[in-house]
């Protein structure tokens, strides 16, 4: 135990001094290293905020997996009875115990601002949609299930309608106007962000209130029929979405169309990113091995002018393997050092704010942490391309025939 | 106490296309703890081989060569290099110092590989040796900025410091002049005797040689007592040797 520290640490000692007298011509061949970790952790890192942002984007707009989707509509392109729909609609959630399911229906509301009424996007949508959806709030909270009942109706709005109501504090109970057929005064409960390429207002507003606000007909000219969704585990969505089909079609009759269909971004899950990961990887692994032919080429042409050192090095006791070890130690630990420097250049790059906000558009409300298996991978990438440049120079060292080295 | 044993000694090389060649036949010899050998021969007469020998860097091809009353050829590759760290300490004739290490970290070199104590308290060890050697106030100087006799007390210092039982000096005075090696001498006779280590010399110079206490001449692979060719004639071959048995009969013993 004695004997394996202190030749650990001995290797250490004599891989370090090596470095130190020929540092300028190994910082210069470890530049290309620190230069392509740095690549690679950095694509690494980066593809984790990616990733989140896309996940993020995603669940928002397709649902967490697995979402199921049903859409319903007469084969002539009239609209099925909301009512009968409805009823088939709870029905099929009883049947099949699901607790997340939301109705989701795009339409319009005149809303009363400072500068004049306007028409701002309505989603009506069921109170569990902020759980299937994730929906985050920059501030107040998601529907609860007792908003329904609200005699004031409760709406979110995103960030632009906020700002243009002069961001009033939600403690405050802050109020809109709903010019609608049957005009009404909402209250404001939540805030959403938008990504920066929205500039409109726009709200959720729960799907009773919706249709409490705005006359059947009037639903049916402006929008068509809702879209059902569902959140169900994925293993059973297969099955359900035939179990689906086949209810609804045989509930509606002859003369309508169904479709049911899974709509969450794992569906069709692809990673945008990976050809250009790819690209950036593959240049990153090239200049590594340029880095390493440049420090094998070093140790080699240096281990020329060693062979008398190695030589006075054995005749004071240094085993083969110990000579052998010291030489792997230096491009070890100099490659090490390399990589050190590039994953933390990487970081740097990885967490700048700026970068962080191209790649999320605004989009990312919880931004990653620097994955530490991208740090790793750097570092792990580093000392085995030290490990590799370092096995040529030290199985000629351990040949050094000891006498003949010091004496030529 | 004897230190080093060799009995019948021979080394050959295997030749390609050429009968085997004999470096080295009927080697006798055994070295005490505190003794003081000197080996003077001609280029080409085995010195090499035998240093290597005695260096525990080779083993013979025939015969017994045995280090602290054990066979040397049952000594494992690593054990052989321990036991070459802890015992045996090497001065050269090119000093070969490290290059771009202080004369400190030059003397520290050999502790790097000893265990414990000697290992981790390397840098005072190696500092109070080269205050013994009297370069103490030289411990961050580089070796290109040192004299040669500086560098060869380096080395001395360096080939001291684990406290070895036996010293070969191999050719030790080659590179200085007459005086600065009388003085290196002088000092390596000194530390040697303060450790009770042996020393062996390997010398073309009959002045060092007869610093020692028992003279050995290699001759064409054969280890004799140089006294006893004292006397011989001196033949056309020897002509261009370094040094003549006369030179040698001279020098008072």
């Amino acid at each position: 135990m004695n004997r394996l520290l202190s030749n650990v640490v001995g290797s250490f000692v004599e891989a370090w001094q090596e470095l130190r007298i020929h540092k300028t011509r190994v910082m210069l061949s470890l530049i290309g290293v620190a230069v392509a970790v740095c690549a690679i952790t950095t694509v690494v890192g980066l593809g984790a905020v990616a990733q989140q942002s896309i996940v993020e984007q995603n669940e928002r707009s397709g649902g967490r997996s697995a979402t199921l989707s049903l859409y319903a509509s007469a084969s002539d392109g009239s609209m099925i009875d909301p009512e009968a729909m409805q009823e088939l609609w709870a029905t099929a959630l009883d049947r099949y115990g699901i607790d997340y399911a939301s109705r989701v229906l795009y339409s319009t509301q005149t809303v009363q601002f400072t500068d004049g009424a306007v028409p701002v996007q309505v989603i009506a949508v069921d109170q569990p949609y902020g759980t299937m959806h994730r929906v985050k709030l920059t501030e107040g909270t998601w529907f609860s299930v007792d908003d329904a009942d609200r005699l004031a109706p409760a709406v979110l709005v995103n960030e632009v309608f906020y700002d243009r109501i002069g961001r009033p504090d939600l403690a405050t109970h802050p109020t809109t106007a709903l010019l609608g057929a049957t005009p009404a005064t909402a209250v404001i409960t939540g805030v959403y962000p938008v990504s920066t390429w929205e500039t409109e207002p726009a709200m959720y507003m729960l799907m009773d209130t919706l249709t409490a606000l705005t006359p059947a007909d009037q639903l049916a000219a402006g929008g068509g029929a809702p879209n059902y969704e569902l959140w169900v585990p994925p293993e059973i969505s297969e099955d359900l979405i035939v179990a689906l089909q086949r209810d609804t079609e045989s509930a509606l009759g002859a003369g309508t169309q169904v479709s049911v269909s899974r709509q969450d971004y794992a569906a069709y899950n692809e990673d945008p990113f990976a050809s250009i990961k790819l690209l950036v990887g593959g240049v990153a692994g090239l200049v590594l091995l340029l880095g390493a032919l440049g420090l094998v080429n070093i140790a080699l042409v240096t281990l020329k002018q060693r062979i008398r050192e190695i030589g006075v090095r054995r005749s004071f006791g240094a085993t083969a393997g110990r000579v052998f070890f010291s030489v792997m130690m230096e491009s070890i630990v100099a490659t090490l050092v390399a990589g050190v420097v590039g994953v933390i250049g990487a970081v740097l790059i990885v967490t700048n704010p700026m970068l962080q906000e191209f790649i999320s558009q605004g989009m990312v409300t919880d931004f990653p942490p620097f994955p530490v298996e991208a740090a790793i991978l750097g570092l792990v990438c580093a000392t085995v391309v030290g490990a590799l440049a370092g096995l040529l120079p030290a199985l000629v060292a351990v040949r050094v025939k000891v006498i003949d080295a010091i004496r030529y | 106490m004897t230190l080093l044993h060799l009995a019948g000694v021979t080394r050959t090389v295997q030749l390609v296309d050429a009968p085997p060649l004999t470096i080295l036949s009927g080697v006798d010899l055994d070295v005490a703890v505190g003794d003081r050998v000197s080996i003077v021969g001609r280029s080409g007469s085995g010195k090499s081989t035998l240093l290597n020998l005695l260096g525990l860097l080779d083993n013979p091809t025939t015969g017994v060569l045995e280090f602290d009353n054990r066979p040397v050829k049952s000594f494992s590759s690593a054990e052989r290099d321990r036991v070459r760290g802890r015992d045996v300490g090497f001065i050269f004739q090119q000093f070969n110092l490290l290059q771009g290490r202080t004369a400190l970290e030059n003397v520290m070199t050999p502790l790097l590989y000893a265990q414990g104590k000697q290992f981790w308290q390397r840098a005072r060890i190696a500092t109070e040796m080269l205050d013994r050697v009297g370069l103490g106030h030289r411990l961050g100087a580089m070796p290109d900025k040192l004299s040669g006799g500086e560098q060869q007390r380096v080395a001395i210092a360096r080939s001291l410091v684990r406290g070895p039982r036996l010293i070969l000096a191999d050719e030790p005075t080659g590179a200085l002049d007459l005086e600065t090696g009388a003085d290196v001498m002088a000092l390596l006779d000194e530390v040697a005797t303060g450790s009770g280590a042996a020393l062996i010399t390997i010398t073309h110079d009959p002045a060092i040689a007869a610093l020692a206490t028992r003279h050995l001449r290699l001759d064409h692979g054969v280890l004799t007592v140089a006294g006893a060719n004292i006397g011989r004639t001196v033949s056309d071959d020897d002509v261009h040797d370094d040094l003549r048995d006369d030179d040698l009969a001279a020098v008072p013993a």
